[in-house]
């Protein structure tokens, strides 16, 4: 936990050394897609009040001068899984990014959108004895939370404070300064498999790159997709990604649950391969340029050709399907998705939340017709979501496809306090460094 | 058309050294060194190699030199001939002689300043102007001086200007008998007064000799028939107008009168002539008797 603490204590420290310099890269890596965006950071004085330009939650305080994708090589569901091949696809990425910069970035914040999420509500309650809270009496609030066991081979990814009550008030959300005898907060765990995370910074590092943090890609998503109102009263965020589905509860501008489902578009892909006997690369582009999930009869006359490039004898193969055979098969694999993020939901009490909004994002989430069958499934306030504009943006990086992408952007002009934000507890030090004294004193005499 | 036989799909990714290579080509210190410090270390490598040999160094100086002449040596930057403006024949004459200069020759050879410092230290010259002109001319506006007194001194006779200043030499006094003369070591410093006395002394102006100037610190005005008229340091004009007053009045200076004596102005004082003053006593003896 403390060795946690640490790292995330010196990645928040690099983040800030990133910012001072004024370049930081953030990369997505994805199932399907690799994308490196590179961060100019201006400063909060670029705009002045005169521009008629607001604060824009710390948007308005960066600029993208670097954007790269690539095809993903080397990831399933969102893990890396073959090392060298990622490798390359984050070197092309990074590579491109940096050309189109002109700037060399050596800082990089990372996305995750694997690794099998855990959520834990964590509450922690001390006493303050009436005085007015400080700074330490959160830290000190915070680390009497109980953590619960979540495994040996678990890292924590987020750890934040989503609500804090000092006495009978509740939903604070600064404490500091008020007077109370009991403090007590509410604090959403992340955790994720430490391997997964393990590898991806591995990979990073044999890039000569140094990781500035790292972010749930359900969390940074739907900081990217849900406007604020929707993060302020309550919404889901859905982002169907290529090989995993991420899912995220935001309320009261917090995250409160996380979780991802292990299929996504790529399955949709190999259910087109398998269905039409053709290759991914055309299933893919079948998908893409023909794809849908609500067949009208139109679709049975709409034939399309399957092409043979692959097969070797691309002059006789002449084979067609028509577009509602396409849309029979990738319909069912959408519905199992969406049921699939349904019952995460639901098992997640979604449906006592007061506001029962769902957006749904990432590259799946352009499906022609989804915004028909996902309420069937998911509830009637759905809306596919983009993400924010953001300055400097590319056109063709404004899809939903980089809706992660952009969050991770957000996050890194504006991050949420965390755990590791605070103060280290003042009580937590002199014993130690008293112990370490006498071990030291062991050891040596 | 088929694919079979063709290599495998490049891989789009750069390899380790590339990817390297451009981090590093991107790096700013690395990136202005190849911008900037790569070009300017082969430039001046280029030309210390170049320099390090002494006959193209020497060859070089000398076509400087040659490119140098030919553009000074055109026809727009000679100077044909010199004129003087303003200066008498004989002191435009002095002129050409101190500037030996042997037309034509290129105006960048001219050293104007030296030049003008030349011909105004000229006794006669008091200003002097120099320019080229359009068309290869050397003016010379000189601005002479004007002799203002006469000045007899142990070396000669020098004609002074009004600031004192020497101008020329005259051979007689008798050269310029328009000119007052002043006599005595330290005269000419003092001939702006000298003016104002011989002014004041207009209505003795046919009997006056000259200005003697006693200790360099007063005046004597010398009038014919050996007559002096000696004048304090201080206010000598009011000294002397006040002799010319009492002339006026009782003829003063028309008695056998040697000296007035003006050196302490509350104290004027009359030398008679020996025989004057002996015929005074004999008035005075006849007048009053026999002792």
């Amino acid at each position: 936990m403390t060795d946690l603490y640490q790292s995330q204590r010196a990645m928040r420290a690099m983040r800030k050394a990133a910012m001072q310099r004024g370049v930081i890269a953030v990369l997505d890596v994805g199932t399907s897609k690799v994308a490196c965006l590179v961060l100019r950071i201006d400063g909060p004085d670029q705009f002045r009040a005169s521009d008629g330009v607001g604060p824009m939650a710390g948007q308005g305080t960066f600029r993208i001068v670097g954007a790269a994708t690539t095809r993903s090589r080397g990831v399933r569901f969102g893990e890396v899984d073959t090392m060298p091949e990622t490798e390359r696809a984050i070197r092309t990425a990074v590579q491109g990014a940096q050309k189109m910069a002109q700037i060399r970035v050596d800082h990089v914040i990372a996305t995750l959108s694997g690794g099998d999420p855990r959520s834990y509500g964590l509450a922690g309650q001390i006493d303050v004895g009436g005085g007015p809270v400080t700074e330490q009496d959160v830290a000190r609030c915070m680390a009497a939370c109980d953590v619960p066991p979540f495994g040996e081979d678990r890292e924590v990814l987020h750890a934040q404070p989503v609500n804090f009550a000092l006495d009978h008030r509740s939903g604070m959300g600064d404490p500091r300064g008020h007077m109370g005898n009991t403090l007590a907060c509410d604090m959403h765990l992340l955790t994720v498999d430490s391997k997964v995370v393990a590898s991806l910074i591995h990979c990073l590092k044999r890039c000569d790159l140094e990781l500035a943090g790292v972010a749930s890609s359900s969390y940074v998503s739907a900081i990217a997709s849900l406007v604020e109102d929707e993060q302020e009263l309550g919404a889901a965020c859905v982002d169907l990604g290529g090989g995993a589905t991420g899912l995220s509860i935001f309320m009261k501008k917090h995250m409160i649950f996380a979780d991802s489902v292990r299929m996504g578009g790529d399955n949709i892909t190999s259910d087109i391969a398998k269905g039409l006997q053709v290759s991914l690369a055309t299933a893919e582009r079948l998908k893409t340029l023909h794809g849908g999930v609500v067949a009208t009869s139109m679709d049975d006359r709409e034939m399309i050709a399957l092409g043979g490039e692959e097969t070797g004898d691309w002059d006789r193969d002449q084979r067609t399907a028509s577009r509602a055979e396409l849309i029979g098969i990738m319909r069912p694999r959408v519905e199992e998705i969406l049921e699939e993020v349904r019952t995460r939901l639901d098992a997640a009490g979604f449906e006592h939340l007061p506001s029962q909004q769902i957006v749904l994002t990432g590259g799946s989430s352009q499906i022609p017709g989804l915004d028909h069958l996902a309420p069937r499934i998911l509830g009637q306030q759905v809306r596919i979501g983009r993400p924010l504009r953001v300055a400097g943006l590319p056109e063709k990086a404004t899809g939903a496809a980089f809706a992660s992408a952009v969050g991770l952007c957000l996050f890194a002009a504006h991050p949420q306090d965390e755990w590791w934000d605070f103060e280290i507890p003042a009580d937590g030090y002199p014993a130690r460094s008293l112990r370490r004294a006498v071990k030291w004193f062991k050891d040596n005499w | 058309m088929s694919q079979v036989g063709q290599a495998a799909p490049r891989d789009p990714a750069p390899s380790r050294l590339a990817y390297r290579l451009q981090r590093l080509m991107l790096t700013p210190g690395v990136r202005r060194g190849f911008v900037f410090g790569l070009p300017t270390a082969i430039m001046v490598l280029i030309g210390v190699l170049a320099l390090s040999d002494q006959d193209r160094r020497d060859a070089m100086g000398l076509w400087w030199q040659q490119v140098k002449t030919e553009i000074q040596s055109r026809e727009e930057f000679m100077v044909k001939l010199m004129a003087i403006d303003g200066a008498s024949p004989d002191i435009s004459e002095d002129i050409r002689e101190i500037l030996p200069l042997d037309f034509p020759m290129s105006s960048f050879d001219l050293d104007l300043a030296q030049m003008q410092a030349t011909v105004a230290g000229l006794d006669a010259v008091e200003r002097a102007d120099l320019r080229i002109r359009p068309g290869g001319v050397l003016h010379i506006q000189v601005q002479q001086r004007v002799p203002a007194l006469v000045w007899r001194n142990p070396r000669g006779l020098d004609l002074v200007d009004v600031g004192g200043n020497r101008v020329s030499t005259i051979l007689q006094r008798g050269a310029r008998p328009d000119l007052p003369l002043i006599i005595g070591r330290g005269a000419d410093r003092a001939a702006a007064e000298a003016l104002e006395l011989v002014a004041a002394a207009e209505p003795l102006s046919t009997r006056l000799r000259g200005l003697l100037r006693v200790g360099e610190r007063r005046w004597t005005v010398v009038l014919d028939r050996g007559q002096r008229i000696l004048l304090p340091e201080r206010t000598p004009v009011g000294a002397l107008e006040q002799v010319i007053a009492v002339d006026e009045a009782q003829d003063l200076l028309a008695r056998e009168v040697r000296v007035v004596d003006m050196r302490n102005p509350r104290r004027p004082t009359v030398r008679l002539a020996p025989e004057a003053a002996q015929t005074m006593r004999q008035i005075k003896m006849i007048e009053l008797g026999d002792d």
